[in-house]
């Protein structure tokens, strides 16, 4: 009777398919990053003790993280970082064209990536007419005080993004 | 139950019960062979051969290897290297044997181009094989995480950054590959397991098909000539030997693999000992660290054709284009059109497509090598990109012009 082997049929494969897709479920899980991975995400930093014109590299989710205090005479930008009186450069240190460290040359005024040529001013923008396609990105963050906390979503950040700042 | 009668030796009680007779019949001794080829037929048993012996190597470094972020490079370039007795000889045939294995990819493969090895049948052959070459793709890049060195790492980054999708950006898909947001323990950790299990399974199942894929449609031969296998089977076994046009897989067509693969060996092993560091890039005699780049990153050489493609365009069209050329070779059996099984010396246009793909190849790869910083090279490499996808679209118009044999 072939309708009873088509039920049978359909029973056996409804069983299956429902176990194959728990399987994939628990499969995929396994390969997200663990809560230990997730917890150690946030950074806390420091900004009393940074100093002008010198650039300050911290480490966030295994990642350079760009601080720099501005000058009075750096042009201002809405990416800047604003902490009572001062101004802050804040970025994610990987160069956006192939993910490369750019340095920091104090006396130019600018971030310069040695492998393909790029640059970017201060406040993270990338200079015209070269490889990178865009300004450096800005890591979510939250301000308590003079401390920054890294992983965190703050006001200010969400209006950086809200503005499409960064991504 | 099966009547079994008392055997009189090994071989026939084996026979009995699961007919080694037909097996050898099948696979080896009646598995005929055209006699009209050259030493470019003997690519796969080499490649088999290549494959055993990186499968060897590999069991004795996985014995010291230890896939630990702290520990990787010390267990690789200290443990192994100077204190496991001949460490240094299985590490040396491992990082030959991945490069070598590619040089031989290529010949395979360009010979079948060549010869128009690919249809009337053999479509399934050509396809089998493609899916061989993805999988030793992702084997060699595997195994270049392990020693875990500054080329590792940053390799590391970069390939799995090509799954954010450029604009698509997405970075969860990233992370949920690495495991971390960048690469880490339990990105080395599930690179270890995919490069000495998942992978080398599936390459095992994925040759055994390709083998397959070949035993109906039997090997093309110098002429891609058509001709009638039972007829010559029955001359060869008449005794008539010269007159047929086949011989036996085994042993006869395997004795002729043998000898290739002993002048293959000599090279192999001369490069082992005496020219290894080819295989071993400077770069990664530095630990990991996810803080300092290297100034120049760049594949291993059978990567940079592919690399040469992605780089000189614009972010998102260049992960479109470099996509689009890891897929291409699989759809050749389906852009010529043309009826004609022959050497591409007697196919009009397809010759000269054949031999400006190979060369356009080579530009490719030399050109990924070099600094993208010099606008010279630079333009060479968008040049030669450019012509790449020319010839495949091209392809499917001066095959359909070609005039049938």
């Amino acid at each position: 009777m072939s309708s009873r082997r088509d039920f049978m049929g359909m029973a056996l494969g409804g069983f299956t398919a429902l176990g194959g897709i728990g399987a994939l479920y628990a499969m995929k899980k396994s390969w997200d990053p663990l809560p230990s991975v997730k917890a150690a995400g946030f950074t806390k930093i420091d900004l009393s003790s940074m100093v002008e014109n010198k650039l300050a590299v911290e480490k966030w989710r295994g990642k350079p993280i760009f601080i720099l205090k501005k000058t009075a005479d750096m042009k201002k930008d809405d990416r800047d970082l604003i902490v009572g009186s001062d101004r802050y450069h804040l970025s994610i240190g990987l160069c956006t064209h192939l993910g490369c460290i750019p340095a920091y040359k104090p006396d130019d005024k600018k971030f310069l990536c040695a492998c393909h040529g790029g640059e970017f001013d201060t406040a993270g923008n990338n200079l015209p007419g070269l490889p990178p396609p865009s300004p450096l990105e800005i890591p979510p963050f939250k301000l308590e005080g003079t401390t920054l906390v890294l992983g965190e979503t703050g006001p200010e950040y969400q209006k950086m993004f809200d503005a499409g700042i960064t991504v | 139950m099966a009547k079994f009668e008392k055997a009189s030796s090994i071989g026939e009680w084996l026979d009995q019960r699961i007919a080694v007779e037909t097996l050898k019949k099948v696979m080896q001794t009646e598995y005929w062979i055209p006699k009209d080829i050259n030493f470019l037929w003997a690519m796969g048993m080499v490649l088999a051969a290549t494959f055993g012996i990186l499968i060897v190597s590999g069991i004795f470094l996985l014995m010291y290897y230890q896939p630990h972020v702290d520990h990787a490079f010390d267990s690789v370039n200290y443990l192994i290297m100077t204190e496991v007795g001949y460490g240094w000889l299985w590490r040396h045939i491992h990082g030959v044997g991945a490069s070598l294995v590619f040089l031989i990819i290529y010949i395979h493969m360009f010979t079948g181009i060549y010869y128009g090895s690919y249809k009337r049948g053999r479509e399934l052959i050509w396809i089998s094989g493609m899916l061989l070459f993805v999988l030793f793709s992702a084997e060699a890049f595997s195994g270049y995480m392990l020693p875990w060195g500054q080329m590792s790492y940053w390799a590391g980054m970069v390939i799995t950054n090509l799954f954010s999708g450029g604009s698509l950006e997405a970075y969860g898909l990233v992370e949920w590959i690495r495991g971390d947001y960048v690469p880490a323990q339990a990105f080395l950790t599930r690179f270890f397991m995919l490069h000495v299990f998942l992978m080398p399974l599936m390459i095992i199942g994925a040759i055994v098909f390709h083998f397959g894929t070949l035993r109906i449609p039997h090997v093309n031969n110098q002429e891609g000539e058509d001709f009638d296998y039972a007829e010559a089977a029955e001359l060869y076994k008449a005794g008539k030997v010269k007159e047929s046009k086949v011989i036996p897989f085994s042993p006869v067509f395997l004795s002729k693999d043998v000898f290739v693969m002993g002048v293959y060996f000599v090279l192999f092993f001369y490069l082992v000992f005496y020219n290894f560091s080819f295989a071993m890039d400077p770069v990664n005699f530095d630990p990991a660290n996810g803080l300092s780049t290297p100034a120049h990153i760049y594949p291993e050489w059978y990567f940079l054709w592919s690399y040469e493609i992605l780089r000189p365009f614009s972010k998102d069209i260049g992960l479109i284009l470099f996509a689009i050329s890891q897929v291409i070779f699989f759809t050749l059996p389906f852009l010529d059109r043309s009826p004609n099984v022959a050497p591409a010396s007697r196919r009009g246009l397809f010759k000269y497509w054949f031999w400006i793909l190979l060369v356009d190849c080579l530009i490719l790869t030399f050109m990924g090598k070099l600094p993208p910083t010099d606008p010279t090279f630079a333009s060479i490499g968008l040049v030669s990109a450019v012509i790449f996808f020319a010839l495949w679209i091209a392809l499917p118009i001066i095959t359909k012009l070609e005039k049938k044999l």
